[in-house]
Order: C-alpha cells, then structure tokens, then sequence
C-alpha cells in the first residue's frame, strides 16, 4: 500500500529529489520504518517509458528549466543557458547515468593533507577515510550489483573497448578491464542482464543498469512508510524560532503553492539546486540562507576534470553497439606529482550517437575539419576523462537575476579552471591520443567538456563548522534537523564517478538519521 | 543549441512532390540557376534534374536557395543529397524568421560582392563561399543557421544510416546477439 501523508503531518521527513542521494536516502528510511515524504520536480518515467533516441529522451527527462553560467570555462560559451546535463525526473540522474562506480582511494579522503597546499585551490581533507567508508561502499555495491565487486563478474568488452584495451597493452599501461559497473553481466535483484543495447545514458529499457527509479523508489513505497509527490518543486525550506526547519513550500503538479510540515528535511536536489534552495531559504534570522553561516554554501563547485578523445581509424568499430561506458584504464589514477599536477584521473570508454556526435565533438564548429570527422563517424571510438578538479572558493552557484516558471531565481552557475585541471585535463588528452595511435588511428579529437554530469561541492562536508556547510553525517553545522544528501556534501571531488559515494553516504546518513530520531535527538 | 536546450529541428512540411507534369526542359527555361539549386518563379525552388523542390510561402525562394547553399557549406557531407538540406532549413520560411532571413541573406550577398562575387549561391568553389560565410561568422543570422542545423540535420533519422549509425536497437533485442564485439581488425 503505497502511503499517503497529511500536509500538517509533522512527523515526517521530507526529502527533497529522489536521485541518487534522495531515492536510497527515502528507501533506506522507509525499510526502518521512517515515514518519509519524498517531494520530486520532474515526472515519472519507467523503462518502458524510456527512448532510445538521444534528444527525444534529452526532451523527456533532462532538467531544462532555467539556469544561467559565468566564467571562462568553455561550456558558458557553447551551452550558456545548460550548465549540466541532469535529470529532472523520479531517479533523479540516475536514470541518465552510465553506471560506473568506483570507491575513492584512500588517500582522496584527505586531500588538503596529502596534496598540501596548492595556490588557487580551497582543498580540505573530509571528516570520514576509507575505513569508516568501507562498510558503507559494501552496502552501496551490494545494492547496485556493482560488476567485479562481490562475486559478480565483468561486463564482455564491446568493441569501443577492444580498440581502447588494445591501445592502453601496448603503451605498456596495466589496470585495464570492462569497469566496476552498476550493470547486471548476469540476472541479479531481479533484474536481467544487459542486453548491449548501446542507450544506458537514455534510461535503460531492460532495467539492467540500477537507477532509484525503479529499486529503490517502488521497495521504499512497498514498505507503506514512503509518499512520492512527483512534479513538485520545492520553493523554500521554512524554520521556526528557535531555528529548527520545520517544512517547506512547494509547487504541485497544478502550481499550486502547498506546504508540507516535517520533522526533518534532507535536500537531495543535485549540486546546482540544493545550495539554491537553501539560498532561496534566506529569512530575517537567516539572512546569507539556510546552513550557511559559514558562507560556503554554493562555494567550491566541482565537476571533475573532463573531456574525451575521440579517434578515427581505416575500418570500422562501430562504437554505439553494446554499453556506453563499460571500460576503464586507471594507471593515472594515483596522486603522482611528478606528472606536474596533483590528484588522478581515469580513463573511461564513451560513446556518443551520431546526433550528440555532432552537437559535442567541437561546438561551434563548421567546414569540413568538423564534418570529415563525422563522416568517418563509424570508424570512430572514444574515451572519457574524469579526473580530480580543484575546488575553489569563486567557482560556484550563486542566485541569478533570471528567473524561473515559479518566479523564483534560478542558479548561476561560475566556473574557471584551475591551473591544475588545465594541466591534468592536457596529460590526459596526450595519454588518450597516443593510447588510439597505437592502434593505428588515423585522426585524433581532443575534444572539450560537455555541459557538467558530475556535480560536486558546493555544500561542502567538514570537521569544523567554520570551514563548510555539514557535518561527517551530512548533518548542516547551523540547523540539527536540516540534512544534505546528495553529491553536494563533497569535500572534495576524487579521480572517480562519484555515484558509488553518493549512495554509500545515503546509506550511513540513513542509519544516523533513524538513531537519532530513535535517541530523540531530532 | 546556443541556449538553454536544444530545439528540435522545425517541424517541416511535406516537400512539395517534384514537379509532375513538368518536362526538365521547361523547368530550366523557366528558371535561373542560382548556384545548385534552381529557382523556378511562383515561390518554388528546385534541384536542377527535379529531384526535390521546396516551396516557399513567407521568404523568397532566392533566399531559400541561398540557405541550402549556407547549410551544405557550413555542414559540407558529399554523401547527403540536397533534400536533407532542404529540410533542415525549411523552417526559416516563416513570419517568425522573415526579418532574420531578409537581413541575414542581404549581408551575405554584401560579403560576397565585397570578395568580388556576384553572388554567393553563384560561386564555383566551396573554398571560395566558405571565405565569405567567415566574413559573416560572427553575426546572428550565421549563428542562429549554424546551431539549428546541429540538430536540424543531424537528427534527420534518414541521414544516420549513410553514417553507418543504426539508432534504436532495443526493438531488435540490443546487440548481445548482433556484433556488439564483432571487430575483426584489431
Ligand atoms: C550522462 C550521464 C552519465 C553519468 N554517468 C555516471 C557514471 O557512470 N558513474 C557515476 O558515478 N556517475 C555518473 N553520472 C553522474 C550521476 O548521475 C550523478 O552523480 C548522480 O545522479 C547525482 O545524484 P544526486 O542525488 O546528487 O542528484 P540527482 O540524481 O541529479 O537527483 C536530483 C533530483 O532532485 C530533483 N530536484 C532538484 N531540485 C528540486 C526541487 N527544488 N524540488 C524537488 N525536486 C528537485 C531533480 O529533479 C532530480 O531528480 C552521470 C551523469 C550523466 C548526466
Ligand atoms: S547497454 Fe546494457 S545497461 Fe546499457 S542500456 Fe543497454 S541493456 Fe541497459
């Protein structure tokens, strides 16, 4: 019996998005016996909703309200009004995302401490390592059925990945296999192995690849203690006197303005909406917004140091056929400043279709340079880069002039590189190049970012109140019963795709959510 | 794809059918070549051998056919047939895009007046068309064609198989059973 909570319930908590961060937070709440109002923007869509075309499913399920950017990066100039690529939809990102799901490695957990202190950058070490994280990333690949974690096996290589495993042997580079993905190489959870469709990051229509949309939203319904309000959208998180949040204002499917009361709030909304929110919050007593008195929510955004190569060969490989993402190359992971900058990166295969081919090789590019390239396009196989940024205290959200369809300001998004990212971004591209020439390519693409998939940061975890927005708990400095639960609690960013992370923090905050309610401490 | 998301490309009318009942010999008297394409009088344009044309009600066909012209050279694939072209600008014949065109076009003719053309669907050369589309690279109207055609041309389902690009596959069971890693070079 799917639950269904009273507005002036204020026993409840409410969860803001149900991505990654928000849909395990509301699963593993509601398995506690936590009644739990998850409050989502977008609508809901299911694999047999999903489409195998790249922009009709960009129209079905990318987060297209406004947003406006700032900065020197790149992408303020090709995609100025779409900063990241992100979904607003029950799932959250996780219905786009491609499945890759590493741990960080133990010396990412203090990266203020390992890497010292590097000009430009507000690096900080976070308040939790590996050894308390290691029961917690279990849990997390136990519920995604994580290939080559546990006892599942890889994922077959498909031929993108041959080209590049290829490649990487013969440059001598030695951790090469098809990922640790959150992609079912053989029925688990009941659900079926992948099919090699070649549309993870368009939802996966045989629910191989694991999305909150379709685990752990329905369990979490299931278990009567969890309501899913779909397309609304939260306004404003509302507080009392004495300082404790205690609902928030949203807009429902018709627009109307409702208020849900709530013994605890947890917000989940992806790096780019949660700090808005909680700006959007700003009262007489909070005048900077919610869980900011140390200033720093919106600060030190993160996407991780990205870019791809693409390359051209004399025949054929056709690199659509079989999963997007499932291939790795992790030589370069390790923090070795000798390369001429700190932190790691991967390597990751990637495949575009033609249409997203040609909207990302080179934007803005024309004449033949461009469509030679594309003409060439089953010829071609690709890699990404994802690989530790710098934060910094000017890259970040901040609320625009612009407005949204509630007339509320939306988020501006700055961003500049950091020397670091600039030089990691450059040995990544020369590594990629030479890993394809290897193989015979006959034409290389270093191609540049795309609107932001990962995004981290900007309400940032740590030990002393003075120096971020939460606790190792995720638990805000300012507020008890005001949690953040999504990618935006980061630290610091890490060489890896940062899902894992999200949904093993999730887990744990879900475990200190229920004591302390259970102590009556919130 | 300049802002916020991307459009997707224009609804596009059904080409006009090619000109039944019209002998080629009579469709070239009537008309005057502009560069490929071939204007046929009373808001039609054509391929010279009467293999597509598009009709035009709000914009002239001249600055249609110098719209086909601007998307091939701006987006040149040898492979893909006028048509494709055809449909990824079809759009601009609109009020909407009236102004934007008039000006657009004007400008474009200027330039390549100012490099000593007559016109620029008149032009030989690729090389030569593409010096003057640089000449008006940085304006709106370039920009404004550019970016609709990202999407405009490249998501015309019926170019992706000249591409080698086979689209949806969950209806034919993905490819576990149809080359996913088929290569045999390596
Ligand atoms: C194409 C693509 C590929 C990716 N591949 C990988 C990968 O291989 N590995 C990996 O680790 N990561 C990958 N990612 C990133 C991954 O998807 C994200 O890290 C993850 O989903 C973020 O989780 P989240 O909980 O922070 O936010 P999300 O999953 O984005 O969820 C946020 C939700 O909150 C909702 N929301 C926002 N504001 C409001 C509001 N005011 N009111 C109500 N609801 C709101 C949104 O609609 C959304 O549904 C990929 C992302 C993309 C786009
Ligand atoms: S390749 Fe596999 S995981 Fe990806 S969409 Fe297809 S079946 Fe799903």
């Amino acid at each position: 019996m799917v639950a269904k909570f009273d507005l002036n319930d204020d026993s409840v908590v409410v969860i803001i998005g149900t991505g990654a961060g928000g849909g395990v937070l509301a699963n593993e709440l509601a398995q506690k016996g936590v009644k739990v109002v998850a409050l989502e923007a977008g609508g809901r869509y299911m694999p047999e909703d999903f489409i195998n075309d790249e922009w009709d499913s960009f129209s079905q399920l990318a987060w297209t309200d406004a947003r406006t950017t700032t900065g020197s990066w790149r992408v303020h100039k090709d995609f100025a009004g779409l900063p990241a690529w992100i979904v607003k939809a029950v799932g959250g990102t996780t219905t786009h995302w491609a499945g890759a799901s590493l741990r960080f490695q133990d010396h990412e957990w203090k990266a203020l401490t390992n890497y010292g202190k590097v000009e430009g950058a507000n690096l900080l070490d976070w308040p939790i390592d590996s050894a308390e994280m290691a029961p917690w990333y279990e849990k997390a690949e136990t519920k995604l059925g994580v290939t080559r974690t546990g006892d599942r096996a890889g994922l077959p290589g498909n031929n993108n990945f041959k080209v590049f495993e290829k490649g990487a042997k013969a440059l001598g580079l030695k951790e090469v296999h098809t990922g640790r993905m959150a992609i079912n190489s053989s029925e688990y959870d009941d659900r079926m192995a992948c099919q090699q469709t070649g549309f993870c990051f368009q939802g996966c229509k045989w629910g191989a690849k694991w999305s909150s949309a379709y685990t752990d939203i329905p369990r979490g319904e299931a278990t009567g203690n969890l309501e899913v309000r779909d397309r609304s959208h939260v306004a404003r998180i509302l507080h009392n006197d004495a300082g404790k949040v205690t609902g928030v204002e949203y807009f429902d499917k018709v627009g109307n303005l409702q208020m849900q009361k709530a013994r605890i709030v947890c917000v989940a909304g992806n790096s780019f909406e949660s700090p808005r929110l909680l700006l959007n919050s700003a009262s007489s007593m909070f005048p900077q917004g919610l869980a900011n008195s140390s200033g720093m929510v919106g600060k030190n955004y993160m996407r991780h140091t990205t870019g791809s190569v693409y390359a051209v060969f004399d025949k054929p490989v056709r690199m659509w056929r079989g999963t997007t993402m499932a291939g790795i190359m992790r030589d370069e992971a390790r923090h070795d400043p000798a390369r001429g900058f700190v932190g790691g990166y991967e390597l990751e295969t990637l495949s575009l279709g033609l249409p997203f081919m040609a909207a990302f090789l080179n934007p803005g590019a024309w004449g033949r340079g461009f469509t030679t390239a594309l003409d060439s396009y089953e010829n071609m196989a690709g890699m990404w880069i994802v690989g530790e940024d710098m934060p910094q205290l000017g890259n970040g959200v901040t609320l625009s002039e612009t407005k949204d369809q509630h007339g509320l300001p939306v988020a501006n998004v700055n961003f500049d590189d950091h020397p670091n990212d600039v030089a990691m971004r450059n040995h990544a591209y020369a590594l990629g190049e030479e890993m394809y020439k290897a193989v015979g390519a006959t034409r290389t693409f270093p191609t540049p970012p795309y609107p932001s998939t990962h995004n981290l940061g900007t309400n940032r975890m740590s030990e002393k109140a003075e120096d971020g927005v939460v606790n190792k708990h995720g638990q805000s400095h300012d507020i008890a019963n005001l949690f953040v639960s999504d990618g935006s609690q980061f630290t610091t960013g890490a060489a890896e795709n940062p899902t894992l992370t999200i949904v093993a923090l999730a887990i744990r905050q879900a475990e200190h959510i229920a004591s302390e309610m259970a102590a009556q401490n919130i | 794809m300049k802002h916020s998301h991307p459009a997707k490309h224009p609804p596009v009318r059904e080409l006009s059918p090619t000109l039944a009942g019209i002998s080629r010999r009579e469709l070239l008297k009537r008309a005057f070549a502009t560069g490929a394409m071939t204007v046929i009088g009373a808001g039609f344009i054509a391929a010279p051998d009467a293999a597509w044309a598009a009709e035009v009600s709000v914009i002239t066909p001249e600055q249609m056919a110098a719209l086909v012209q601007m998307a091939r050279d701006i987006y040149p694939h040898d492979r893909l047939a006028d048509k494709f072209y055809v449909v990824a600008v079809k759009g601009y014949d609109s009020e909407d895009n009236k102004a934007l065109v008039a000006e657009g076009v004007a400008a474009l003719e200027e330039a390549a007046k100012a490099q000593g053309h007559e016109s620029y669907a008149a032009i030989g050369w690729e090389e030569d068309r593409v010096k003057v589309l640089q000449a008006i690279e940085g304006t709106t109207f370039f920009q404004t064609v550019r970016a609709g055609l990202v999407t405009g041309l490249y998501n015309q389902k019926e170019i992706w198989p000249l591409f080698g690009y086979e689209g949806e596959s969950f209806s034919k069971g993905g490819y576990i059973n149809r080359g996913f890693d088929d290569i045999d070079w390596l």
